[in-house]
């Protein structure tokens, strides 16, 4: 926002109160209210008001204050924000980033704990990435807001209390590409957001068991970087993909098929995907739990995987 | 003369007593739509009399005074009348062919024509700055011509052309064009308004974050009525009056949504009325007398390009054809119909031109013939244009074609060993 004064800042109590996750805290302050926007319980309309200021040479950062609350700004979203590039023949472009904190969290109930991405990831011309730390989450953070392209940011509220040390240097992430996380030659793990750290919670297992599996954080989640996967693919010829979208449409299923498109070839076993349930989130912890993908149930894969051969 | 100055403005006060003062006209007949009411109101008002509503300017917090606008009072110069005929005539001529075209196979999809309401995109636009922007609706050729996009450019977009104002990727309802500021046809119904919101958010914000003084740059937003039921609507007024947006919102109430009575749709049918519920004026103007609606946008623009906020104008308009020209219009009555035909606002100006001379018929019958050539050159230039090749589907869907699976050169990214290599040329 420093560097650019037509970043600005669109939410529910993104300015006063600091974000609903303080992501946003200090910033009004700084800034001014103009630029970190405090707008009224209307998402459809300040979506959309965000992208029109997009179309009209602003940098908006739309922030749902509960990314859920996004389903409301669904039309914005798709219709407008995905689709308005193409159909004005390249005239207007729509610099915007959606993000805000989603996913499964602890026990806030289904409407809370919504699993987006695979509602998101069909809209033409809507870019999606999903960061998993803070290093991550900064560098791809300031790749979306410096993109023409609207882009829709993953939080996930379980990884707002994640500290790590970041660099003091400027830095920006390539918003297309994937992170390694784990090398290995066995079995290629693919995996994003939260799901990392059940997957690097396996991977302990896993590597004491004797096993060696590479794991990747796949973070672009339209497009895939099938450059990453791929040679991964073609090291391992295993894949296991561990997700907490939903299972039915998610980003695992069209991982697959992408995989299967362009590796078939290279693939020794068939491609295994641990999605979260088409359940409503339920309330009750031990019901949450079981909705969402625990280690044990990756580290059972990949031992079921590396078996056959 | 503003056409608000017969409002009278008085100090902040409880809103009660507020409402005590509103309360005579507030609750006056609300569902009598100059004179014409499709089917029979629901609500017991209906036995008030029906009758010409007049002329209204409110604000939140003024004692509503009613006010005639009679064309006669208002003085425009010829040359203001010639541009006003001139657009009124193209906007009418290129829809007439737009349906001819329809009908020869020419162009496809749903296309709504603007027939009968040419008085308020004339009225509006036509006192724009290019800089000034205009959002529109499904039915937006017209808004677009009076934006100032070519004739051609309009036409070939329907066509599906290369040469269209958006490539042929667009079509009917989705007309854009950045050099003219027509941020765009939105198809459904609500959806343009908070963007057009947003469009004047960006006006603001240049003056007062980016410190660019000179930027008095103000944004229209065009609905019809049925919009006015919508959530974006009412949620976009609370926005723009609480930030004093530079935007004016323009009902153009045609009185039907598709097969929809205005009235059997709405609570209380004078939407005006939701301006000063919002803190901002409400206007109703009629529709079909292109210097009325002309005066208020004055006022409406003016106020918004001075920083004072947003205002709601509605202005009561018909339709001469369905919905679309696949609507079969089996649901409004004939005299009805009838009523609005005989207040055709093309023939209102050009009677008024006459009479007031500003120009002869002789003057008048140039333009036309000025007119068709335009429309018919634009056909021809469509006609002529070449159709989209294969090779531009896939371009346009990212701004930034990294962000797309498809590399410049056509083969999948993860076939391109420079794919992961920078994103937005940071």
């Amino acid at each position: 926002m420093e560097r650019d004064p037509t970043v600005c800042v669109i939410g529910e109590d993104v300015g006063h109160y600091g974000g609903s996750y303080k992501v946003t805290k200090g910033l009004a302050t700084k800034f001014g209210d103009l630029r970190v926007l405090d707008t009224p319980i209307a998402e459809n309309s300040f979506t959309g008001m965000g992208i029109g200021a997009a179309m009209t040479g602003l940098r908006p950062v739309i922030e749902g204050m509960n990314m859920g609350f996004l389903l409301l700004a669904f039309n914005q979203i798709s219709n407008n924000c995905g689709m308005l590039h193409y159909t004005s023949g390249g005239q207007f472009t729509i610099p915007v980033v959606i993000r805000g904190p989603g996913g499964v969290g602890r026990q806030l109930g289904a409407e809370h704990s919504q699993r987006l991405e695979s509602y998101f990831q069909s809209i033409p011309g809507l870019q999606l990435v999903a960061c998993s730390t803070p290093y991550n989450a900064k560098g791809l953070m300031k790749a979306a807001i410096r993109s023409e392209n609207p882009v829709v940011l993953f939080e996930h509220v379980l990884l707002y209390n994640l500290k790590e040390k970041i660099p003091d240097e400027e830095y920006v992430l390539c918003l297309e590409e994937a992170e390694m996380v784990r090398p290995g030659d066995q079995i290629t793990i693919l995996t994003y957001s939260r799901m990392r750290y059940h997957v690097m919670q396996a991977a302990k297992t896993l590597v004491n068991k004797g096993y060696d599996p590479e794991v990747i954080d796949i973070r672009s989640l339209k497009p895939f970087d099938l450059y990453t996967i791929g040679n991964s693919i073609k090291k391992t010829h295993r894949v296991l993909i561990v997700e907490e979208c939903m299972r039915t449409g998610g980003i695992g299923a069209s991982l697959r098929s992408a995989i299967i498109d362009n590796f078939w070839d290279y693939l020794d076993a068939e491609i295994m995907c641990l999605s979260s349930q088409d359940v409503p989130t339920p309330y009750a912890g031990t019901l949450e739990e079981w909705t969402v993908v625990q280690p044990a149930q990756i580290v059972s894969a990949v031992e079921q995987l590396c078996k056959k051969t | 003369m503003s056409a608000f100055s017969a409002v009278k403005i008085l100090p902040a006060q409880p809103i009660s007593s507020r409402h005590r003062r509103l309360s005579p006209t507030a609750l006056a007949p609300a569902n009598r739509l100059l004179g014409f009411s499709a089917s029979k109101p629901l609500c017991s008002s209906s036995s008030v009399v029906a009758r010409g509503r007049q002329h209204r300017a409110v604000s939140a917090n003024v004692v509503i005074e009613e006010k005639q606008l009679g064309s006669t009072s208002t003085v425009i110069g010829r040359e203001e009348a010639l541009d006003m005929y001139e657009d009124m005539a193209l906007g009418r001529s290129f829809e007439d062919m737009c349906a001819q075209m329809y009908y020869r196979g020419k162009m496809f999809g749903f296309v709504h024509l603007y027939n009968g309401q040419e008085a308020v995109s004339t009225g509006f636009i036509r006192l724009l700055t290019a800089r000034d922007s205009v959002v529109s609706t499904y039915r937006d050729h017209v808004h677009a011509l009076s934006k100032g996009v070519p004739a051609r450019a309009v036409m070939a977009e329907l066509f599906g052309k290369t040469t269209g104002c958006c490539r042929g990727q667009g079509g009917s309802m989705h007309m854009f064009s950045r050099e003219h500021n027509l941020i765009g046809g939105f198809a459904f119904i609500g959806e343009g308004i908070p963007v057009a919101t947003g469009a004047a958010f960006s006006s603001k914000y240049r003056r007062e974050v980016l410190k660019e003084e000179k930027c008095e740059d103000v944004t229209l937003s065009f609905f019809g009525d049925g919009t006015c039921n919508n959530g974006q609507f009412l949620e976009c007024l609370n926005m723009a009056a609480l930030w004093k947006l530079p935007i004016v919102f323009v009902v153009e109430n045609n009185l039907w949504a598709i097969g929809m009575s205005h009235l059997r749709a709405t609570s209380d049918p004078e939407i005006w009325k939701k301006g000063p519920a919002f803190g901002m004026p409400g206007v109703h103007v009629d529709g079909m007398d292109v210097l009325k609606v002309r005066e208020v946008a004055r006022e409406a623009v003016a106020r918004a390009r001075r920083g004072d906020g947003p205002t709601l104008v509605e202005c009561e308009t018909y339709r001469f054809r369905g919905h679309s020209l696949a609507d079969p219009d089996e649901l409004r009555r004939p005299d009805e119909k009838a009523h609005y035909v005989s207040r055709d606002p093309t023939v209102a100006l050009k009677k008024y031109i006459l009479e007031h001379n500003l120009a002869t018929e002789s003057e008048l019958k140039v333009i036309d013939k000025k007119i068709d050539d335009v429309v018919e050159d634009a056909v021809e230039f469509a006609d002529s244009s070449r159709l989209p090749p294969r090779s531009q589907l896939l371009e346009n869907v990212f701004a930034d074609p990294k962000g797309f699976g498809i590399g410049p050169d056509g083969k999948y990214r993860c076939e391109d060993p420079g794919f992961t290599q920078g994103t937005a040329q940071v």
